[in-house]
């Protein structure tokens, strides 16, 4: 299968890997797919007093397509505020690393990861 | 440090999946496609080109017969294992249907075995699967306990194309033989690289394929024995070629080509096993600190030059999209396009995250020391690379169990 480059650069460099800590109300965390699906994303954002995402680290387990889903989705959200976050399309994602067919679930999932995370950070403010 | 060995990139490590022609093939090959060579077709009985492309069908006849100490007579030409496995099982299944309508095969079989016989369940045969034991092995006693009245045909591979483990195919022969049940073997991973011998085997038809062999691709051969006979019901229907069992004109190249892999793979089995094993063993011995890594398969009854090996918390496809340096597949070629985990390894009890982390790396005849040393590299560079993306792993290092987290399946 032959990859894109925008998505083998994403895969060879990936951006912000790492973890935030997840113990900090500023931080949501998002973790979607599952190993059986040979697809697991983790998405954290760090979020400032003004509702804007400052930092995004991400970890993925999957294939190429889905680490440069998830790398690329780090660089997007950084500097957005939630609602615009929450709004990135899967379609956008695909789009932007010409994916094929058969991977535009790994987008899927990238926009679950962000929505998600989102969520988590509304649910630790909230309560 | 060693001093750097310089190796040609990509390594080719998937000699399970297909084997280039070896030169000395090549050469005999070549001697049978021009104008001066034996162009002829070995049916034509009303000249000398005719004459000299039979004798040598028939040279390359003997020359896979001894592969497997066979009769020449036994030796029916086919376009590949695949041709083969489906002239065995249906055709021993149309000619006995009298006789009984249930097969007994393994879930672990090749396609070519498994959707064969998916046909003859929609005809109205029964067809019984066996999971092999963890190894990945198919016993006798297996064997034994599926066998009823109205079994015809029992169908199980010699190795295994993805894992590369090897049957006691000597001890299911007798159990089919005192059940008076025949017995199909797909051989075409293990014949030329494990000895085979039809004299003390209880085997009745045994399939092959020449491009796994170091000859070309596209033709094959079904050992169909003689004493006790072994009838079929021919699938090819034409001239009569292959005394009857199957029509067209033999591709004299080919044959002469599959002739002398065989001469070779015969003569130089032992020494080339020899070295193989030690390939593997020199690769295995290069990775297996890596943390959490397992071989799948036994690991002692396995072809020599294959491993299957799972790397934990890392993804199949990414860790091939990683180690570019390398030829080798996430399993077998014929399944690769599709995203679905590996079948012989879920049957082996893999979970589907292990069966999704797996990789087949086999080595052959033309393998070195250098290519393997730096194969071993790339992958250890690969693992921990893709292992510091991956969450899996940074959960198992703080010791969360993950069969305890509920996964949102998609």
């Amino acid at each position: 299968m032959a990859y894109s480059d925008k998505v083998i650069d994403h895969y060879e460099n990936p951006r912000n890997v790492g973890k935030l800590d997840d113990a900090d109300d500023n931080v949501g965390t998002g973790m979607v797919g599952a190993p059986a699906c040979g697809d697991v994303m983790r998405l954290q954002i760090q979020v400032n007093d003004d509702g804007v995402i400052e930092d995004a680290k991400f970890k993925t387990y999957g294939c190429g397509s889905a680490i440069a889903s998830s790398s690329l989705l780090t660089e997007w959200v950084k500097g957005k505020n939630l609602d615009e976050a929450a709004a990135i399309k899967n379609t956008e994602i695909a789009q932007e690393l010409s994916l094929p067919p058969v991977k535009i679930h790994c987008s899927v999932l990238a926009e679950d990861a962000i929505k998600a995370a989102v969520q988590n950070y509304r649910d630790k403010q909230g309560s | 440090m060693n001093a750097p060995v310089t190796v040609q990139t990509p390594i080719y490590l998937d000699y399970l999946s297909t084997t280039p022609v070896d030169p000395r093939v090549v050469e005999v090959m070549s001697a049978c496609l021009s104008t001066e060579g034996v162009f002829g077709n070995p049916a034509s009985r009303s000249h000398v080109f005719g004459w000299k492309a039979e004798e040598a069908v028939e040279n390359a006849r003997n020359q896979v017969a001894e592969l497997i100490n066979a009769d020449p007579r036994e030796i029916v030409w086919t376009s590949g294992a695949t041709e083969s496995d489906n002239l065995a099982i249906k055709g021993v299944a149309h000619f006995y249907h009298k006789k009984g309508k249930h097969i007994i095969t393994s879930k672990i079989e090749h396609k070519a075995v498994l959707d064969t016989c998916r046909q003859l369940e929609r005809e109205g045969y029964e067809v019984t699967y066996l999971d092999p034991d963890e190894q990945g092995l198919t016993t006798p006693d297996m064997v034994q306990a599926a066998i009823r009245e109205d079994t015809i045909l029992v169908s199980v591979m010699h190795a295994n194309n993805e894992i590369g483990v090897v049957n006691d195919v000597a001890g299911i022969g007798e159990i089919c033989r005192a059940a008076g049940v025949l017995l199909h073997v797909d051989a075409a991973q293990g014949a030329g690289k494990v000895r085979l011998d039809m004299e003390t085997m209880k085997v009745d038809l045994l399939s092959m394929s020449a491009h796994k062999m170091y000859g070309p691709k596209g033709i094959g051969a079904l050992y169909v024995r003689r004493k006790p006979r072994v009838r079929l019901e021919a699938q090819m229907h034409g001239g009569g070629h292959e005394r009857g069992m199957r029509s067209g004109t033999l591709a004299t190249h080919q044959l002469v080509g599959f002739g002398e892999a065989a001469r070779i793979a015969r003569e130089e089995m032992d020494s080339e096993a020899g070295r193989l094993s030690g390939l593997r063993q020199r690769f295995w011995d290069a990775i297996s600190d890596i943390a959490e890594v397992h071989i799948n398969g036994d690991r002692d009854q396995r072809l020599p030059g294959a491993l299957n090996v799972s790397f934990a918390f890392v993804e199949g496809e990414s860790l091939i999209m990683s180690l570019r340096d390398l030829a080798i597949s996430s399993g077998s070629a014929c399944t690769s396009a599709s995203l679905e985990p590996s079948y012989v390894l879920r049957a082996l009890g893999l979970n589907d995250e292990m069966a999704h982390s797996s990789l087949r790396f086999s080595f052959g005849r033309f393998t070195t020391e250098a290519e393997v040393d730096h194969a071993a590299q790339c992958v250890r560079h690969a693992v921990e690379k893709l292992r510091e993306l991956s969450p899996l792993w940074d959960m198992y290092q703080d010791g969360v169990d993950l069969n305890t987290i509920e996964w949102a399946a998609h």
